[in-house]
This record gives structure tokens, C-alpha cells and sequence, in this order.
């Protein structure tokens, strides 16, 4: 390995010292490095919004493992964003029972006033909509979560009134 | 009925703070197990209770943890124990409740799993998306340190047990527990092979028990009152109580907890109010996404493991599905495998292509452009994915069951659909999710 590859693979420094204070809290239960993978991609997220190729690349040198066995993870998961998302994000319930009470109507509303399809965000920045297994609020339906707020018995009205303020015209 | 997982639960859904826990006779299973009871003594509780797994599969919780190497046969090192809080089963809402409104009674419940087993680190691996819950339980845990239940030499027993909650990344198939081992240890959430299993070998190759939420509520209950006590409370075959539910276009969609062995004509009418006005009950998923249909000639079986094993479902999760007699079987079906075909970890073969294929023929079938041969070629996908030991795992046996049974159940409608080259029903064609 020649010295240019060697700095390439240190990316450590990218991480702020309050993203490394809560990935060592994780590491005190975890016997290897590697094993804090998911944790370090929440932490840095949280910090961030989304997980960046460059904080990708920083959180597997920091876990000494390759950014292509971390990446492989990262898109494992669906609550972990690999693009950049806006300020919330929508998770929307298509399961089951959401389905039997009329959530595909639901979903179009929201498309409609927001001016997005799933995996969209709008212009502003304010949103970005997703599809989520199953909320677990299936005598409530149809659910789904704005950022960490669960908004329940959802109908066409409701659905206005919550982005009353919001003009279509949405942006990828 | 004795109200005995949700005690604590009101109407207005509060969460139960540590005091209010004790004053209603909480701890007082721990409190018991450190004075009086060896593990072993908790173990022969546990097994004679003939308590059964809440999170769908039915396991005997006793004969679970019996599993685990303890005292010689055991290697010096960690013993863990997991609380799967992974609720993502279609369809079901239970464990919600329970940890929003009661985390104690987890906590407890964990507590005393972890000191029969022998385990001395714990977490409570639980999505993501329930961040009500994933606070109340932080906040229980505090609570819990601060007064010496958790941490070292609880109750001066000589019992160490460290308690984490681990908030997931997603993704359904870490409600598998050897999948759930896996996300614990930071890598993809793809199932493990069986043998071993992780009673023996599962988080950092170390004995694990993973217990779904519902199961561990019931410890605190079994060691406080005996296994006798806890089997009196079954109507039926089984043991305690259960958490049930329904919901669709039911009047009163809820959860409810009620004797193992309720009659399902009970929870259906009484509980959950009937179908809404102008609906008639066309079929039901007895316990969540993965279970087969019953129809309403079934509904005066008791809610029992082997009753509804015998009518070919599972009991699975206990909380109900509700098909009506103006939503389409088939679009529901569809609706289904889109979900597992979405949620399948892609790691074998039949899964990850099979589910797609089954999926793209009910989309053909839902939109007019189904031929006789498509239903051929779902029974063979029934055959082949469904039957346990082609795939790696149990999610697509599982994503088949609701699939199997509406063939057998609703032929007429997949037919209709392929002769009039077009959904008859009105409120959801051309539509299976998005």
C-alpha cells in the first residue's frame, strides 16, 4: 500500500467530537467495533439529516471496517437515508388495514397537496414522503407519522388542514 | 375477567410511573425471586405455566429458556436476553400499548427472564417508529437504576443485569429473531441458519433468548402468583390471558385483553362491535398479515393455539384482520405480498424472486389481465415458497398463508375478476397499496 492510499482511508476526522462521544457510549456493551455499525449511522444522521457518502466513508474508518461493508448495511435499512431528506419526514402506512380503510385515497391527497410522490421531497424542503411497514396503529387507521408525531383517522379533510399551507408544485 | 397485563392500563392510556407500578402490586415478582426463588425455581415456574409465545409463533416460553446452557455447561462469558419489541406484523398493535402504557411491567418481566437464565446484559430491541414508547421505556429504565432494580447486586441477591433499549433501523424481517441477532450485532438483518440455535449461540455467539413483549409482561404475573393461578385464567386449552384485537371496517376497532380460549365470535361481536353499517364479515386473518383466512363459519372457535391450528390459520399475533364483504379479497391478497415481496432480506432465491412474481400476477389478476394459467401459477407458488425448508427462513411460508387461504376461500372472486377482465368491486380497484 503506497502512502496516498494509506491517508485516503482515514476519514475519522469528518466526524464531530459529539458524534464520537455517543458512538463510544455505544461501543462500552459492544465487543467489536464493526458492531456499533447501525448505532454510528443513527447517531450521525440524527446530527445531520442524512447520511452523506463523506459520513459514510468517515463512520467506516472510525469502526475500521470498509466503506463498502458499512454502505451494504446503510441500505439494509429503511429508516436510515442515504439521500438527503427534508426538515420531516412523512412516513405513511400502506399495510393491511390502513389499505381496507382507504388509505390509497389518503395517499393521493397528500401527493396532491404536497406536490410529491414517494421518495420525493418537496421544493421548500419542508417534506419528504415514504411508505413504512405496518405503524402498529391499526385500530386507529389510516395512520402515518409526520417526523416523530403519529397523526391517526386520517381522511381528506384532516389531510388538508395539516398542510393547509402548503402549495403544490413539489421537487424531487 | 381479572385484568392482568394492562391492570395499569386506564382509558386515558397514561403511562404507569414507577410508583404507581408498586402501589398496584408491581415488583413484588421480583421482590418474591430475589428473597425466595433460585433461578432454577423460576425456570420450573416458568415451564409449568405452560405459557406459550405472544409474538406469533406459539413456542413454549419454558421449554425456550430451558434450552440455555446454565452453571457448568456453560462457558464463562455473556448471557444475553432480548426483548423483540419489533411490532411490525401487519396488522397488529398490541406491544404498543403495553410498552406506552406499562413499561415497568416489561422491565420486570425482563428482569426475571434475565435472572433465570442467567443473563447479565439486556436489551430491548424496538423499532424505530415508536418513539413514545422508546422514551417511557428510557425513562422507566432511569427509574429503575436510580432506585438499585437494574445495575449491580440487585436487592443484594448477587445478581448483576445491565438493561439497554435499542432503537431499530427498520425493516420487518428483524421481527425474526436470528435476523433481529444480527441488526443487534450491526450487520444486514438477514436470518441465520438454524442449528445453532441462538438459545446456545446467538448475539456475539453467546446464549440469547429472545422474548417477544407481550410474553415478558406475563413473567412478573406467573413467578408474583404460580403456574396454577395463571393456567385458572384460560377458558380453553391454554394458559392466561392475550392481548386481541380487530381491526378493518369493524364499529369499534381495538385491543382488548381477554381469557385464552375466547371464542372469536365473542371479541368480533362484543368487543369489536360487529362490521360497520351495510357491511357483512366476509373472511378474517386471525393473528396479522402472515395467517391464514377463516371465514365467518369459524367464528365460534375459541382463540386457542391448537383450535385455530387445527382450521388451518395460526392464532399468530392475536390481532385480527377484518375482511368485508365490499373490499376485494384479491386486492387485499396483493396488498400482502407487496408488502412481504418488499420486505423479503433478498438473501434466498425463492423469496426474493418468488414473492415478485406472485405479486405481478395478482397485480394481472387485479387489473383485468388475468388468464386461467395465472391461477395455476399461484397455486405452484403456494406449493413452493410456502412450504417450509425451500426458503431460509419463515417469511415467505408465512406471506403465503393469507394467499393459500383466499384461494381456497374466495376462488369465486379471482374468477370473476379473470372473466369480467376487471375488479367488481367498486371502493378499491385497480389498487393494492401504492
Amino acid at each position: 500500500m503506497n502512502d496516498a492510499q494509506m491517508i485516503q482511508t482515514d476519514r475519522t476526522g469528518l466526524l464531530t467530537q459529539e458524534e464520537i462521544r455517543q458512538i463510544d457510549a455505544e461501543l462500552a456493551h459492544i465487543p467489536y467495533k464493526s458492531g456499533a455499525a447501525i448505532d454510528a449511522l443513527k447517531i450521525v444522521q440524527a446530527h445531520r439529516g442524512w447520511v452523506s457518502d463523506e459520513s459514510l466513508q468517515a463512520i467506516a474508518s472510525y469502526l475500521e471496517m470498509s466503506a463498502e461493508e458499512l454502505e451494504g448495511v446503510a441500505t439494509f435499512y429503511n429508516l436510515i437515508y442515504r439521500r438527503p431528506v427534508g426538515e420531516k419526514v412523512i412516513l405513511f402506512c400502506d399495510s393491511v388495514s390502513c389499505w381496507i380503510c382507504g388509505c390509497d385515497k389518503i395517499k393521493a391527497k397528500v401527493s396532491e397537496k404536497l406536490g410529491i410522490d414517494y421518495g420525493q421531497t418537496t421544493a421548500d424542503n419542508h417534506y419528504t414522503l415514504l411508505p413504512v411497514p405496518c405503524l402498529g396503529a391499526c385500530d386507529r387507521a389510516p395512520v402515518m407519522m409526520i417526523g416523530d408525531d403519529l397523526v391517526t383517522h386520517l381522511d381528506e379533510e384532516k389531510i388538508d388542514q395539516l398542510f393547509s399551507d402548503n402549495q403544490s408544485g413539489g421537487d424531487q | 375477567m381479572e385484568k392482568v397485563l394492562t391492570r395499569n392500563i386506564g382509558d386515558d392510556l397514561k403511562p404507569t410511573d414507577l410508583a404507581a407500578y408498586e402501589a398496584n402490586g408491581g415488583y413484588q415478582g421480583l421482590h418474591k425471586a430475589m428473597k425466595d426463588l433460585s433461578p432454577k425455581d423460576c425456570q420450573d415456574i416458568v415451564s409449568a405455566s405452560n405459557l406459550r409465545g405472544r409474538g406469533g409463533a406459539g413456542f413454549p416460553t419454558g421449554m425456550k429458556w430451558s434450552f440455555v446452557p446454565v452453571g457448568d455447561k456453560c462457558t464463562p462469558g455473556h448471557k444475553y436476553l432480548v426483548c423483540n419489541a419489533d411490532e411490525m406484523e401487519p396488522g397488529t398493535f398490541k406491544d404498543r400499548l403495553l410498552m406506552e402504557c406499562d413499561p415497568h411491567q416489561l422491565i420486570e418481566g425482563m428482569i426475571l427472564a434475565a435472572y433465570t437464565i442467567g443473563a447479565d446484559l439486556s436489551y430491548i430491541f424496538i423499532r424505530g417508529e415508536y418513539v413514545v414508547a422508546i422514551q417511557r421505556l428510557r425513562d422507566a429504565l432511569a427509574e429503575c437504576y436510580a432506585k438499585g432494580y437494574l445495575g449491580k447486586n440487585i436487592f443484594g441477591s448477587g445478581f448483576d443485569l445491565e438493561m439497554h433499549v435499542h432503537p431499530s433501523a427498520g425493516r420487518y424481517i428483524c421481527g425474526e429473531e436470528t435476523a433481529l441477532i444480527n441488526a443487534l450485532e450491526g450487520k444486514r438483518a438477514n436470518p441465520r441458519a438454524k442449528p445453532p440455535f441462538p438459545q446456545v449461540s446467538g448475539l456475539w455467539g453467546r446464549p440469547t433468548i429472545v422474548n417477544n413483549v407481550e410474553t415478558l409482561c406475563n413473567i412478573p404475573h406467573i413467578i408474583d402468583r404460580g403456574a396454577e393461578w395463571f393456567k385458572s385464567l384460560g377458558r380453553g386449552e391454554d394458559s392466561g390471558t392475550k392481548m386481541f384485537g380487530a381491526s378493518g371496517k369493524v364499529k369499534n376497532p381495538g385491543c382488548w385483553e381477554l381469557p385464552m380460549g375466547t371464542p372469536i365470535r365473542e371479541i368480533f361481536e362484543d368487543y369489536a362491535g360487529g362490521m360497520q353499517e351495510g357491511l357483512q364479515l366476509k373472511g378474517f386473518l386471525p393473528g396479522g398479515g402472515s395467517t391464514d383466512f377463516l371465514v365467518p363459519e369459524h367464528l365460534d372457535l375459541a382463540m386457542d393455539y391448537n383450535v385455530i391450528g387445527k382450521a388451518g390459520s395460526r392464532m399468530g399475533t392475536g390481532t385480527m384482520i377484518i375482511l368485508d364483504d365490499q373490499t376485494c379479497p384479491v386486492g387485499m391478497v396483493l396488498n400482502l405480498i407487496r408488502f412481504f415481496a418488499h420486505e423479503s432480506c433478498g438473501f434466498c432465491t425463492p423469496c426474493r424472486e418468488g414473492l415478485p412474481w406472485t405479486r405481478q400476477v395478482l397485480v394481472n389478476i387485479e387489473e383485468g389481465r388475468g388468464t386461467a394459467e395465472d391461477l395455476g401459477t399461484l397455486a405452484y407458488q403456494v406449493n413452493y415458497i410456502g412450504a417450509i425448508g425451500n426458503t431460509h427462513c419463515a417469511l415467505a411460508p408465512g406471506a403465503m398463508e393469507p394467499l393459500q387461504s383466499a384461494l381456497k376461500y374466495f376462488r369465486d372472486d379471482f374468477d370473476r375478476h379473470i372473466r369480467g377482465s376487471s375488479c367488481p368491486y367498486h371502493s378499491h380497484s385497480h389498487s393494492g397499496g401504492h
